[in-house]
């Protein structure tokens, strides 16, 4: 895999949400990377609903087998779901089972009227029926399930793609 | 010899006692609590962590806040509960402990919450499904006799961190009937896990455990002296039901020397919060004016004890 240059992934990210921005769209970040993307789309693309974000941990469907990830942090819906356009954010798109657990939680707090996608990298290998409608790129091969990519943010706030070996559980 | 509460790979597979868990576990379990505190605010106040699972509520002595606030968390962690109150059962048609526990689990019980008037019976349950090869079944204690009420005590510690920060700067006060109390005998294991350098506690030497010293704390037998300076004030319940034998003379004098009126509470410190684990006696152990007072966190401890509940069974019922 080339090297991912990821704030010029997210800055053609933004340029493809704006034209869709309008006064009833909110932003929903999905713990922890897709809430750092959220955040700065939210300034950049001047969202007036108020930022929401979602930790999936307790909707998650491996819950059974492997129980609850360490310190699972709160989930904030902080405007009215009923009807709103909601675009849920996250780093990496992957099985696409992060989206169908997001997708349960946002429901639990009413019922949307649009919900999109909007994704930094879509690895491939879905195992779910889930497709992003804003990608900044797609990789051209699925990346083996040995690897993990992720999002990280520097002190700066700048975006950067790390690929790391995941660990043995998780594979 | 391993904690029978952890698995081999040392996480928590039953909840008995806080005494000997280790302080990353207690920090865990208040971490896990956060973010369920949010989920009463939902308009669906549910999360599927335990679709399809089966909580049995064990109660084989009166409880209606404990077993409600159980039922609640089983609940809105999508369980199926089932309540049983077994005093006026089976229990007295002469049915023992285990008997009854072979009996649910025959019901394809997953969970059993455990309030009893003998100390162990939780652990002795514990034990019987792990000789008879039902360990995927967890055991939570709810209250067994004289021993320990950990979920107690972990929303008493949730109750503390929420309003204190941190706990390796604190004076904390246990006053009361100790004797009597597992909520204390769990307080003061927690407490002293979770770094608080000074644990008091304070009652009248016929409510005192003999050798309370033994487990790290400091007494006191003045009431004014022991409040002093103090962060926290843990209030007990007068256990009229357990007294036996005069070790009172009467609820009037008892108000009178260990009653906490706003006067005693003045010597703590300004900010000193004022926690009781419930059912309260006003005018025995507490007066009106402090439990309904400024300074009382006594609600607020009763909405933790459903998130602390929740944490409790989302952790065991995982792995």
């Amino acid at each position: 895999m080339k090297e991912l240059d990821a704030e010029a992934l997210y800055r053609q990210l933004a340029t493809q949400i704006r034209p869709q921005v309008t006064p009833a769209t909110a932003l929903v970040g999905i713990y922890t990377g897709g809430l750092w993307l959220a955040e700065r789309l939210h300034a950049e693309l001047g969202i007036t609903q108020p930022l929401g974000a979602i930790d999936v941990s307790f909707y998650r469907d491996d819950y059974a087998s492997k129980g609850l990830h360490a310190k699972p942090q709160r989930t904030e819906i902080p405007f009215s779901v009923d009807g709103a356009h909601v675009i849920l954010v996250d780093d990496v798109l992957f099985t696409g089972r992060t989206t169908r657990a997001a997708l349960n939680e946002l429901f639990d707090f009413g019922r949307p009227g649009v919900v999109e996608l909007a994704v930094l990298v879509d690895r491939g290998s879905r195992e779910l029926p889930v497709a992003a409608r804003y990608c900044a790129h797609t990789l051209a091969a699925p990346l083996p399930r040995s690897e993990n990519l992720d999002l990280q943010r520097d002190d700066d706030g700048r975006f950067t793609l790390k690929l790391t070996q995941a660990p043995a559980a998780e594979r | 010899m391993r904690n029978p509460q952890l698995n081999t790979h040392g996480e928590l597979q039953h909840l008995l006692t806080l005494d000997g868990l280790p302080r990353d576990i207690l920090t865990a379990i208040l971490d896990t609590a956060a973010p369920f505190t949010e989920v009463a605010e939902r308009e669906v106040k549910k999360l599927p962590l335990m679709r399809g699972k089966s909580v049995f509520n064990l109660f084989f002595e009166n409880s209606t806040r404990t077993r409600t606030t159980f039922e609640i968390a089983a609940k809105r962690l999508s369980a199926d509960v089932v309540n049983l109150n077994i005093n006026t059962s089976s229990a007295a048609k002469g049915e023992s402990l285990l008997d009854t526990v072979d009996n649910l689990c025959a019901m394809q019980a997953d969970m059993f919450v455990v309030r009893h008037a003998a100390s162990g019976a939780p652990m002795l349950i514990a034990q019987h499904l792990q000789q008879t090869g039902r360990d995927h079944i967890r055991v939570i204690n709810a209250g067994d006799g004289r021993h320990a009420h950990p979920t107690q005590g972990l929303l008493d510690m949730y109750t503390i961190r929420h309003f204190k920060r941190d706990f390796t700067n604190l004076t904390v006060a246990i006053v009361g009937d100790v004797l009597h109390s597992r909520v204390a005998r769990s307080q003061i294991a927690a407490l002293t896990t979770l770094g608080v350098p000074e644990v008091r506690v304070i009652g009248p030497k016929t409510l005192l455990p003999t050798e309370v010293e033994k487990l790290g704390v400091r007494v006191f037998h003045d009431m004014s002296e022991g409040l002093k300076g103090v962060d926290v004030v843990m209030m007990l319940r007068l256990q009229n039901e357990r007294m036996t034998g005069a070790l009172l003379p009467t609820p009037q004098e008892y108000y009178k020397i260990w009653g906490l009126t706003a006067d005693k509470l003045a010597l703590a410190k300004p900010d000193a919060i004022v926690m009781h684990p419930g059912p309260m006696n006003r005018g025995v152990e507490i007066d009106s004016a402090v439990a309904d007072g400024a300074q009382a966190v006594i609600l607020p401890q009763v909405t933790f004890g459903i998130a602390v509940r929740m944490a409790v069974m989302s952790m065991l019922g995982s792995h």
